[in-house]
């Protein structure tokens, strides 16, 4: 099994992903899309650190999950808040800044 | 047992590399400054907790600020290599135009935090009691008139600004990433913090925190195909791969592709800048007039690094990239800047415009012996202090819901007090590029430095700038010309602290304007990248 094919996984995943924060309304929801986006970038950090055949790749996937958490934090923190005053947490709601 | 203890003895240890630490002092010191504010934020009593804030953060920023001066001659990269690595590059590289970055960055955030400490205009500050009350709620409308205030967005701003001072001198991706993350997430926080229109305010928090996390995501996917190329992500590594790897080019344009996307959005370059005007419309002013300063100063020093020590061999690949988001964002900045009604609006796109501007000079970065370098150093530095005093002036005018933002409000203000009127008109020419203010003289080195390699694009720029100036010259109008409104805004008298921030801003905007020569120089002389 060649390691290109974990490639396309990966970037599949990223893309999925990516739609997914475009489409989708609930705030968690496109919150979690972003963090498949990272844990995508992660796999191919990983298959790039196998193809290469240096280290380096996984050390940064430790880094990129640590951002990622610290990441969660605040953004959960910031979404609780919005849903305590609107009980609601889709972005549609969130509208009253425009133009 | 001893057995085991034994055979891990005999293993051979680890070489550190060493770290030049008087290099990294100003970082170091900033985070410093900030792990005490949580402290200072744990163990003193509230009544006591802002003022000491205040004192931890200024003389943190003021220390900052003396080692960069201290430092202003180092050219080094640092950790150094462990015997003679020639694969290895020191992660950070401290050099003369890292550190006048740093400096700017550090001046504006000094403004800032006076700014964000202003008490006389407001009861308590221009930050919320307490970000967790509901909003709406008993507590909260209790709250909003006491003394109170979430002291803890003085440690937020101080690790912004720590990230913001990595983030010019990251030598490699990945800690340009955590650099961005670092800068990043408690701006998302900060942006939330407002003590009025908290709806928005929390609004304006959540649009920037999922747009932002959405484009370190593509900034990260860059960095992992560039890795796949080069099998490192220093970007001197980057350079030499890009003549000896045998990878695939679509890896080496997609990688620099999505890392410039990254790197653009922090910076708001039209078409990455759908997050500017709600952001800045929503935070609490002086939030957003250190989001418009700082946060352009060291995106705009990321990009630089990245451009001319990772990619100066693809100056022609990335080039056109640079020439079109330069014009959209131009265009965008000037001609939505003229449906705005609302002024933080108008400043949003103005900003937007003016990161147009400063990209073109960034795109003959490349080719020229630093003279670019140094009008992109020059224009970020007046811009930052032009717009900082800007958003400051904001503040000042006021009706009964806290600041009178909309431009109906501020026409005939002249009546009312020519001194703010006539301070906001030099501020607002000096946007537009008018001369014997700062934004002329930045314009001019930016355009000059870009003529010979892209004489089109000057051309489109300078169309811009009038297009643009319509807006500034509108308001100028109105607040000298118009009568007042029915609702006519009240001027508030500002204490010490944005005192000094507003005359800092006005004077270095005035100064700049009439006798550049001294900033020019230091530019000039200071427009070296090391790899």
């Amino acid at each position: 099994m060649t390691p290109t094919y974990y490639l396309v996984l990966s970037a599949a995943l990223f893309s999925i992903g990516a739609v997914g924060v475009l489409v989708r309304k609930n705030a968690i929801v496109v919150f979690m899309c972003i963090e498949l986006m990272l844990n995508a970038v992660n796999l191919s950090l990983v298959t790039f650190s196998r193809i290469n055949g240096s280290l380096d790749g996984q050390i940064m996937a430790f880094f990129v999950m640590t951002v990622a958490a610290a990441e969660v934090v605040i953004g959960l923190a910031i979404i609780m808040s919005i849903f305590r005053t609107r009980r609601s947490a889709s972005v549609d709601d969130a509208n009253l800044l425009k133009y | 047992m001893s057995h085991v203890l034994f055979a891990a003895a005999t293993v051979p240890t680890i070489k550190t590399p060493s770290i030049a630490y008087h290099a990294i002092a100003p970082i170091l010191i900033v985070l410093g400054a900030a792990l005490l504010g949580v402290l200072v934020e744990a163990a003193v009593p509230r009544r006591e907790r802002f003022n000491a804030q205040i004192a931890v953060t200024v003389l943190g920023l003021i220390g900052a600020l003396v080692a960069v001066g201290l430092l202003h001659n180092t050219s080094l990269t640092t950790p150094s290599p462990v015997g003679s690595s020639e694969s290895f590059y020191g992660a950070l590289s401290v050099d003369p135009a890292g550190l006048f970055l740093q400096g700017t960055v550090l001046a504006l955030a000094l403004m800032a935090t006076l700014l964000i400490s202003e008490r006389s205009i407001e009861i308590g500050s221009p930050i919320v009691a307490s970000a967790a009350v509901v909003v709406g709620s008993p507590d909260d409308k209790r709250l909003a008139n006491s003394e109170r205030v979430q002291t803890e967005i003085f440690p937020l701003l101080l690790f912004a600004v720590s990230g913001m001072l990595i983030f010019p001198i990251a030598n490699n991706l990945l800690l340009m990433f955590i650099a961005l993350e670092v800068l990043s997430l408690p701006l998302y926080l900060m942006a939330g913090l407002s003590r009025r229109r908290r709806l928005l305010s929390q609004e304006a928090s959540l649009k920037y925190f999922l747009l932002g996390a959405f484009a370190s995501a593509f900034f990260l996917y860059g960095l992992a195909l560039l890795y796949g190329y080069a099998n490192s992500v220093d970007l001197p590594a980057i350079f030499n791969a890009q003549r000896t790897s045998g990878k695939s080019d679509v890896l080496l344009y997609l990688g620099l592709g999505l890392v410039i996307v990254g790197l653009l959005f922090k910076a708001s370059v039209a078409p990455f800048h759908s997050w500017t005007p709600d952001v800045y419309q929503g935070s609490p002013t002086p939030v957003a007039a250190f989001m418009a300063s700082c946060t352009k100063v060291a995106s705009f020093g990321a990009l630089l690094r990245v451009l001319v020590i990772g990619f100066s061999g693809s100056t022609w690949d990335w080039r056109p990239i640079i020439w079109g988001v330069a014009i959209a964002s131009m265009v965008i900045g000037a001609i939505l800047g003229v449906t705005q009604t609302d002024i933080k609006r108008v400043l949003a796109y103005s900003s937007i415009a003016h990161a147009g501007f400063i990209l073109v000079g960034l795109v003959a970065v490349t080719s020229d012996k630093g003279q670019s370098l140094a009008s992109v150093m020059f224009y970020v530095l007046s811009y930052g202090f032009t717009t900082l005093a800007a958003f400051g002036l904001l503040m000042l005018v006021r009706d009964a819901d806290g600041e009178a933002t909309h431009l109906s409000q501020w026409s005939g203000l002249a009546r009312k007090s020519p001194l703010v009127a006539s301070v906001m008109t030099i501020l607002l020419l000096s946007m537009a590029g008018i001369p014997l203010t700062s934004g002329f003289i930045g314009k001019f080195y930016v355009f000059r430095a870009a003529w010979h390699t892209a004489g089109p694009l000057v051309v489109i720029a300078l169309l811009c700038s009038a297009v643009a100036a319509f807006y500034y010259l509108r308001i100028v109008v109105l607040m000298f010309f118009a009568e007042p409104p029915e609702n006519a805004p009240t001027i508030a008298i500002p204490g010490w602290s944005a005192s000094v921030a507003l005359t800092t801003g006005v004077v270095v905007t005035v100064f700049l304007g009439l006798l550049p020569e001294p900033i020019v120089d230091l530019a000039v002389k200071a427009a070296h990248l090391r790899g």
